[in-house]
């Protein structure tokens, strides 16, 4: 599965194709700056700034023939420190990955999330009849758009892990109570939400993230509502700036966005104390993919009792849990080589910084960093809290 | 034309497998409806002491009426093509009222065939028959029941264990072995080029009766001890999850999970695992499991048989001990 | 090398499953039929094949729905030919089946015909020793690994405990496998939709679905199934005590 030079002329321009901006490619000054920031670059063959010096040099054969690039978690560190401003992580990344996925050079476990996706809707691989089956117990009743047929005022995306992983159901279904404590006219689409694709997308299975984002345009088509708000940054990611290049356009917000506008009418709902240190983590996709940084922290400020700590690596510069970009699937094979994971480097910094809470606004994030502090030395008595688990709990929940 | 049940024997390299005694309890059950005898079907060579030998194991002979039995070179070990013609002549000229098989890599080589070349009906899966005829097996996973009456004029049936004990299908009494003629077996399409033996080395859990596995409950290296002397004390061996092996506490062939082994034991014993899919998803084909863990909330409770709150820490030696006393040791 | 891979779709045992009214048969309503997951090792092993011996691959589906999906996928693994039988095959078993497709697997000649060793829903034999039979041919089963010769082939075949047994089969020949030599390759959709529109599936009609030789269903039914664990309590003396018990019921002890 070597490529020879016909691949990389097409390959050259099909990033330049793929990817706004592409063409930046050709400005890389060889500064070195996104593998210096890149948390395995270390680890990687070729990091980033190797990538591309291989890729001019006519030997980018070397790099597909290599397989630690799946070390590669999308975090977007690389794409937001380059100086030329190349679009690296969706750009260069996530194409390299398409053409080992061409190849057939695919991990085990990441194989598995594909098909999965591909078949189910869903990378877990669970029936998507069950899609919704979290809602049982919130009262009012969760709509189901399918069921309901009415227009709503707000269609909550809810995701993947939001809607099948027993701790991240949890979070969802806080959020479910916070959203009608606020009155909020809102509905899901239950068993016709499809995954977002977007991590699908950066592992590299392009094909497969057009697939699931036709499924959701078409679900999204049946039905009458004025925004869209997420749970996860990775759908927000994507339904904002992939879908509309597939027509698929509509207004959208991260759940910390919409809940940040509404601050003054959440305020005298949080009656409770939370007596804690709370050092948020950025996720990569809310911040520095997105640039949302101050709303999440003001909600958490709103809560009473709530001492807002900041961990060493933070706003821009934050540090991924390990679980964009397929990094989610590639546990085993990225543990085999790294010996450390990215989630308990951070939940280290937490410490560092004195925190009692890790606060979270990410579904892939809450199990990462609660299996991590399991085994961080030091760790045991952290809390792993989604900003709409505390706002719950000081709900009085 | 009779009503006997015959059951294909399955032996390799001299040793008697224990499907055969499980099928042989089946036979009996079918026998009582149908009235005729159990003939236990042996296909060898120099194999006559398989029958009129006692088991090495168990001391007991084989549960049959009779024994019929072919004794060739073709057949001295098994091949698909030499036996299937050899029990094509003996069901064509015998007709049986039923002929178990093993659902097995012996037996679902020969049942299938035979349906076809015979032109007679065949059940497969059978975990257990009554006395009026009744088959039941088990499919989709063991998910789905199916029940019915065993097809005539021969039904050509492949049996699972789980329903009959080994000990159902032996007793005291050596059975007669009557040497039976055989067919023509040329040419000879399928043959034996030899055996390549496991490789001995570490424990592959997915063949263990009794797993004792331990999660991030387990704390730390040293307590691994703990389980194992608990594994050896109930004939098992020690597994862990994820956690505990990218801690370099267990081998990454001890692994029990999504990205590690699929295992099916007798018993697999939790201590300290939450239950999180990717684990859970491994252990579902187990016959037991048993879930050790303080938190009343952990996933693993949902398909475990049987669990307890108690501190693994607090229960494991009392356990470990009970369990050797128990054994008399 | 002309290798032949018969493929059946079967129940996916993520969804739940449920008897329909007749009280004999599954409910296809929410049934979602997916490739017979050893039939996909079956297709692996026979692309493996011809990777390392050259040929022509052809894949055989019942039509049922999904079909094309699954053909397709085989093809952008590297299958020359696609077939599909037309018929109604919803409640078919692996009599009809097979002599279904040994009517077109006796046209085409092969080698060499794969078929994955057994499938969820076998309730009357499995397919590839009942092709075997309708083809005359030899079948060996439970196969994880094959190599080619002349005129005959090499085989693996597993049993319990790890123990192998290498076998040697005259060609033609059914196999049955158990595990091609590599996990079966995953293929990018964009490879599928690919092949969607340069690959063609041909169809060929099955002359009537002959089902005798399976057994008559009186009752299928779901077993219970305990929902949450029966909790032990007590000081851990005690909870050991009921745990010993409990192992000398099970016979472990």
């Amino acid at each position: 599965m070597t490529a020879n030079g016909a691949v990389e002329h097409s390959f050259y321009d099909q990033v330049l194709e793929a990817t706004p901006e592409g063409e930046r490619l050709r400005l890389c000054l060889q500064c070195g700056d996104c593998s210096g920031i890149c948390p395995f670059g270390y680890l990687m063959v070729h990091p980033p700034s190797r990538m591309i010096a291989h890729l001019r040099a006519d030997r980018f054969d070397k790099v597909l023939d290599n397989d630690t690039v799946w070390m590669c978690v999308s975090c977007y560190a690389c794409t937001a420190v380059c100086p030329a401003q190349i679009p690296l992580t969706p750009g260069l990344m996530a194409r390299t990955k398409e053409e080992l996925i061409l190849a057939g050079n695919v991990p085990a476990e990441l194989q598995s999330a594909l098909e999965n996706s591909q078949r189910y809707g869903n990378p877990l691989g669970e029936s998507p009849r069950k899609r919704a089956d979290w809602v049982t117990g919130i009262v009012p009743e969760v709509k189901v758009l399918g069921k309901v047929r009415k227009e709503v005022d707000v269609l909550w995306f809810v995701g993947d892990y939001s809607s099948y992983h027993p701790r991240v159901q949890q979070v969802t279904k806080a959020l479910a109570r916070i959203l009608n404590a606020l009155g909020v006219d809102f509905g899901i689409l239950g068993p016709e939400e499809s995954s977002d694709g977007d991590s699908q997308r950066l592992a590299g299975e392009r094909g497969l993230f057009e697939m699931l984002a036709e499924k959701n345009g078409l679900a999204f088509g049946k039905y009458e509502f004025n925004e869209i708000i997420t749970t996860d940054p990775h759908a927000y990611n994507a339904i904002k700036n992939e879908y509309p290049g597939l027509d698929i356009s509509y207004p959208v917000r991260h759940y910390t966005e919409y809940l940040a506008d509404r601050i003054d009418q959440l305020k005298p709902l949080l009656k409770k104390e939370v007596k804690a240190k709370v050092a948020y983590h950025d996720p990569c996709y809310l911040g520095r993919a997105n640039g949302i940084y101050e709303q999440p922290r003001l909600i958490l400020q709103a809560i009473p009792g709530v001492e807002l700590v900041e961990m060493a690596h933070n706003f821009k510069n934050s540090l991924c849990c390990g679980g964009g970009g397929g990094g989610m699937w590639l546990d085993g094979f990225q543990w085999e080589k790294a010996h450390v994971r990215l989630s308990e480097w951070r939940v280290n910094e937490s410490l560092a910084a004195g925190a009692e809470i890790l606060a979270v606004a990410c579904p892939y994030e809450t199990p990462r960093f609660e299996d991590a502090a399991k085994t961080v030395p030091g760790a045991a008595q952290i809390l792993v809290r989604d900003i709409a688990e505390l706002l719950d709990q000081a709900m009085g929940n | 034309m009779n009503n006997d049940v015959y059951v294909v024997i399955e032996h390799l390299r001299g040793q008697v497998a224990e499907i055969s005694y499980v099928m042989l309890a089946g036979a009996r059950e079918l026998v009582k409806g149908y009235g005729g005898s159990v003939a236990a079907v042996l296909l060898g060579q120099n194999a006559r002491g398989l029958a009129e030998n006692p088991s090495p194991t168990s001391g007991q002979y084989m549960a049959a009426d009779k024994v019929l039995y072919m004794d060739h070179p073709a057949l001295s070990e098994f091949t698909s093509d030499a036996y299937q013609k050899a029990l094509a002549g003996l069901v064509s000229k015998d007709q049986p009222r039923a002929v178990i098989f093993g659902s097995t890599s012996i037996g679902t080589d020969l049942a299938s065939t035979l349906s076809m070349k015979l032109n007679l009906p065949t059940v497969s899966s059978c975990s257990s028959f009554s006395a009026d005829g009744k088959f039941t097996s088990q499919i989709c996973g063991g998910k789905i029941m199916a029940q019915g009456d065993l097809p005539g004029p021969t039904a050509l049936v492949t049996m699972v264990p789980g329903v009959y004990k080994a000990e159902q299908g032996q007793n005291s009494q050596a059975p007669v072995l009557t040497l039976v003629d055989i067919p023509p077996l040329d040419p000879l399409r399928v043959t034996l080029a030899g055996y390549i033996e496991p490789e001995s080395g570490d424990i592959d859990i997915a063949k263990e009766k009794v797993l004792v596995s331990v999660g991030r409950g387990i704390q730390n290296q040293d307590n691994i001890v703990l389980a194992e002397e608990l594994a050896t004390a109930l004939g098992g061996v020690v597994s862990g999850s994820r956690p505990v092996i990218d801690q370099g506490w267990l081998s990454t062939s001890r692994l029990v999970g999504k990205s590690g082994k699929h295992v099916k034991p007798k018993i697999y014993l939790a201590l300290g695992i939450s239950g999180a899919p990717e684990h859970t998803e491994a252990i579902t084909d187990s016959d037991t499991i048993i879930a050790i863990n303080t938190d009343p909330g952990a996933p693993i409770f949902n398909i475990a048989k049987y669990g307890t709150e108690t501190d693994l820490f607090d229960l494991i030696e009392v356990l470990t001990s009970q369990v050797k006393a128990a054994k008399g040791g | 090398m002309n290798i032949i891979i018969l493929v059946k779709l079967v129940p996916d045992l993520v969804e739940e499953l449920a008897i329909d009214s007749s009280g004999i048969a599954l409910d296809t309503t929410w049934m979602r039929m997916i490739i017979n997951e050893f039939d996909d090792h079956a297709i692996e092993q026979g692309i493996l094949l011809k990777e390392r011996n050259g040929g022509v691959v052809t894949v055989v589906a019942p039509d049922l729905e999904g079909v094309d999906d699954v053909l397709f996928t085989a093809a952008a693994k590297g299958a020359d030919k696609l077939i599909k039988i037309k018929g109604d095959f919803i409640g078919a078993n692996n009599h009809a089946l097979a002599r279904a497709f040994s009517a077109i697997v006796k046209e085409l000649q092969p080698d060499l015909v794969l078929t994955g060793v057994q499938a969820n829903n076998d309730l009357d034999g499995s397919l590839g020793p009942l092709l075997a039979g309708c083809l005359e041919m030899p079948y060996v089963g439970y196969i994880s690994g094959v190599s080619l010769g002349d005129g005959k082939s090499r085989t693996r075949k597993e049993y319990p405990g790890g123990l192998i047994a290498e076998m040697d089969v005259s060609l033609p020949a059914v196999l049955g496998i158990q595990a091609a030599e590599q996990p079966p390759r995953y293929v990018a959709v964009s490879k599928v939709r690919q092949m969607m529109k340069t690959s063609t599936i041909e169809e060929q009609a099955a002359t009537g679905l002959d089902m005798a030789g399976g057994p008559s269903i009186g009752r299928m039914f779901q077993p219970e199934t305990a929902q949450h664990a029966t909790m032990i309590t007590g000081s851990p003396e005690e909870v050991a005590t009921k745990l010993v018990a409990i192992f000398k019921e099970l016979g472990v002890l």
